[in-house]
């Protein structure tokens, strides 16, 4: 299956980052900063465009933690799990949240791909562990209910969009 | 743009007059710590609520532009994380704590337009107010050399590092010492890799100062990824120019023209500062072509990270820069010969780079007079964990591991006890009560299996399961491993599958001694050096507390009452009322009885879930 992609897009990311095979990890990072995830199109314009295999590009997007191949929600959660948070209790957070959304490690995104709950290694703000992120902003000493309440406000905030 | 030496002289005398005509200062503290407890709404506030009074105030310093009534500075990391939002307030120095936007109006009213200091701002020790950081513990027991500027001045301006004496060791080095004095210098003052290899700086440089290929490339390697270490962050957002200024002089000691800074992407804030860092450099003429006239040119470029943990190893992370799979290579060749693009590479860590400029102003002599013979210098730790002060220190190389815990540290958190430290991340290793008089330099920590590694110290109270912490980690290792080699791809699993088992309660006779040859092996024939410290979590907790394993194993018991698989919850007869509340909300349906006679839970039913704990009214069901 090939999404369609919005050439131009791709065009002017390709562009700043120069037609080189060794500017293939910030472009798939720019293009994941467009559509939230790597649509599969992505993989043979880019092939084409910086001269390297389809399976090549795959494997550099499969290998690296942070690029995602299927889409995710417009929230996403991220729970540090870093030594320090761990510690402090961050895996209960990541329950909580995950009970509430009925998700789990191997389901990730709401169907509705409003929420997406997953961990991340060490953010830097160990000395207020536990932390978590929502779209990159950090909510620092969390606790399960005050994660709960994080989760309730953003759905409220959904509502009266 | 500054074109010769005698142009960044006369622009750091204008600087250094600004800043000293800034009649009052605020230094918000905007480290990623800060910032995330919201620094950046009590700096808002403060700049609204000085608006409203009528005061100018000043959030850029310009070299051109008049007397501001008070300096308004975004500083960046202070380093007394737990204390934010933290305040320091020039020219008193006084340094305000725990600071909401709630305190900005009597910030302003009190100390900036009266001069009077607010004690309930200030840090209490012993039920007293300090000041200012010479009275604080926390400050006063740290030795502050790296990062000396770091949370004192602006982090997001060039103007600030240059008054402070910035861009004076590129200057020199410059100016008035060739390749050979400089690497004789560094060479000199032993610095040593502090990525946590501790690798001689100098030898490293001199190796590729000598190739035959004359195309070279410097690297910083930023890609601090030891869960609970980000004293790397901290330097890459608060002194950004000093990081520069050390890959400069690097380029030029070593002949490469062109660099490369890695920085993990979960630091996007590191990003930013040194983007606006390079630019600042390049506009002024201290990067690009001709640097001030010397005829030496240089260019920086960023890459950021994707996350994966083995790019902090050094083949890996030019693999990445080069747009690969992160995966170390078999060396030889080295890095120095055969690195970057495969030509010869300086691959220094952020914080050895931040130091260089230091050692080339004020010499090699300097340097080697702090620290230890072996290990000069100072080490930035990020101290972290049940400890009371969480944060970013700096101290002389061989302080004894108490100096660091209950001097700078402050101790144990209210009611906790110590019970390790966890240094080096996963790769590192657990010290214990046995260990508080051992220097923390690199040699002594080599000695008992431990290692620097970035510096990341993590600070255990007795609920901690040192079995669980050994799982922690190898789950950490296991899911980074890159797959290259099978020791690691496959040795690591195995030993998550044994420590799994063990924390579930289902550890078995011959456990230990598997989980001790497969380090072994591991530690033996892995291909890199993430591979081949796997095991030191696992191996350096057995070797301390073994009784904590067999308890798991043999009684199926966690002493530290901390894994849930092994937990007994129980029901007081005594004190149970026999309202049926618990038997409702157990998902297994465990817990049965009588109505207003005791109920009983069975323990193989049980999930352990701990759903009847909170529901009790009585609270007659207990958890050991």
């Amino acid at each position: 299956m090939t999404e369609t992609v919005e050439t131009q897009v791709l065009d002017r990311i390709i562009t700043a980052h120069g037609q080189k095979p060794s500017a293939v990890i910030a472009i798939l990072q720019d293009i994941q900063e467009h559509y939230r995830y790597l649509p599969a199109g992505v993989f043979p314009y880019l092939a084409k465009a910086l001269k390297i295999s389809q399976s090549g590009i795959y494997s550099v997007a499969t290998f690296y933690e942070n690029f995602s191949l299927l889409p995710k929600g417009k929230y996403v959660f991220k729970i540090c799990d870093g030594t320090a948070c761990h510690v402090r209790k961050s895996i209960p957070i990541l329950e909580r949240l995950r009970a509430e959304l009925d998700l789990s490690e191997e389901k990730p995104t709401t169907d509705d791909l409003t929420f997406t709950v997953e961990t991340v290694s060490c953010l830097g703000a160990c000395g207020l562990a536990p932390v978590l992120t929502v779209n990159d902003k950090v909510y620092p000493a969390m606790t399960p209910d005050k994660a709960s309440e994080l989760l309730n406000s953003l759905k409220e905030e959904l509502k009266n969009a | 743009m500054l074109k010769t030496r005698e142009d960044l002289k006369a622009f750091r005398a204008l600087c250094q007059k600004a800043v000293k005509a800034e009649p009052r200062k605020i230094l918000v503290c905007a480290g990623t710590g800060c910032i995330a407890g919201g620094s950046l709404d009590v700096y808002a506030k403060l700049k609204e609520v000085m608006a409203a009074k009528g005061l100018n105030c000043s959030v850029q310093m310009e070299v051109e532009a008049g007397i501001p009534d008070v300096a308004l500075k975004k500083s960046g990391c202070q380093g007394f994380c737990d204390m934010g939002t933290l305040l320091r307030i020039e020219p008193q120095g006084w340094i305000y704590t725990k600071v909401k936007p709630a305190d900005c109006e009597e910030i302003i009213e009190k100390t900036i337009l009266k001069g009077e200091h607010i004690g309930r701002l200030a840090y209490h020790h012993e039920g007293r107010a300090c000041k200012c950081a010479a009275e604080i513990p926390f400050y006063a027991k740290q030795t502050r050399v790296t990062m000396a500027r770091c949370g004192e001045i602006d982090a997001n301006y060039i103007e600030e590092y240059i008054a402070a004496g910035g861009y004076e060791a590129l200057e020199k080095a410059l100016f008035e010492m060739d390749s050979d004095r400089i690497i004789r210098e560094i060479t000199e003052s032993n610095l040593r890799g502090r990525g946590g290899g501790g690798f001689q700086t100098g030898k490293k440089w001199s190796q590729v100062a000598r190739q035959k290929e004359t195309v070279r490339y410097v690297v910083c390697n930023g890609d601090e990824g030891d869960p609970g270490a980000f004293m790397d962050c901290g330097v890459m957002e608060g002194i950004p120019h000093q990081m520069l200024e050390g890959m400069i002089i690097a380029g030029y000691a070593t002949g490469a023209s062109e660099g490369y800074i890695y920085v993990r992407a979960e630091y996007p804030r590191a990003v930013e500062r040194l983007r606006g860092a390079i630019a600042q450099a390049e506009a002024k003429g201290l990067l690009g072509d001709n640097i001030l006239g010397s005829g030496f040119s240089f260019r920086l470029r960023i890459n950021r990270g994707a996350g994966a943990f083995v790019c902090g190893e050094g083949s890996a992370l030019t693999a990445s820069i080069e747009g690969k799979r992160g995966m170390p290579r078999v060396k030889p060749p080295r890095t120095v010969e055969q690195g970057l693009f495969g030509k010869p590479t300086v691959l220094n860590n952020v914080e050895t780079f931040a130091a260089v400029p230091l050692i080339i102003e004020k010499g090699a002599q300097w340097y080697r007079s702090i620290g230890t013979e072996t290990s000069p210098g100072t080490k930035a730790f990020s101290l972290t964990g049940n400890i009371r002060n969480t944060g970013m220190i700096e101290v002389p190389m061989g302080t004894p591991l108490k100096e660091v815990i209950f001097g700078v540290g402050g101790g144990m958190r209210e009611g906790a006890t110590f019970k390790a430290v966890q240094i080096g991340g996963p790769s590192g290793a657990c010290l214990t009560n046995d260990h508080m008089d051992l220097p923390l330099d690199f040699d002594s920590l080599k000695k008992v299996g431990a290692m620097i590694g970035s510096g990341g110290l993590v600070v255990l109270d007795e609920n901690t399961c040192m079995v669980e912490v050994a799982r922690f980690f190898m789950n950490f290792t296991q899911k980074e491993s890159c797959g290259k080699c099978a020791p690691c791809r496959e040795g690591t699993r195995r030993m998550l599958e044994i420590l799994e088992r063990i924390v579930a309660g289902e550890g078995r006779d011959g456990d230990l001694e598997m989980l001790e040859e497969l380090a072994d092996t591991i530690t033996a024939t892995a291909l890199c050096g993430l591979g081949k410290t796997a095991a030191s979590p696992v191996i350096s907790t057995i070797r301390s507390f073994r009784s904590e394993y067999e308890a798991h194993i043999y009684e199926k018991r966690c002493p530290a009452g901390s894994c849930q698989k092994l937990k007994r919850i129980t029901i007081d007869p005594e004190l149970c009322k026999g309202c049926s509340k618990c038997a409702k909300v157990c998902p297994v349906g465990a817990i049965s009885g009588k109505v207003k006679e005791p109920f009983v839970i069975d323990g193989n039913t049980c999930i352990k879930c701990g759903a009847c704990l909170t529901t009790c009214p009585f609270q007659a069901i207990k958890e050991a």
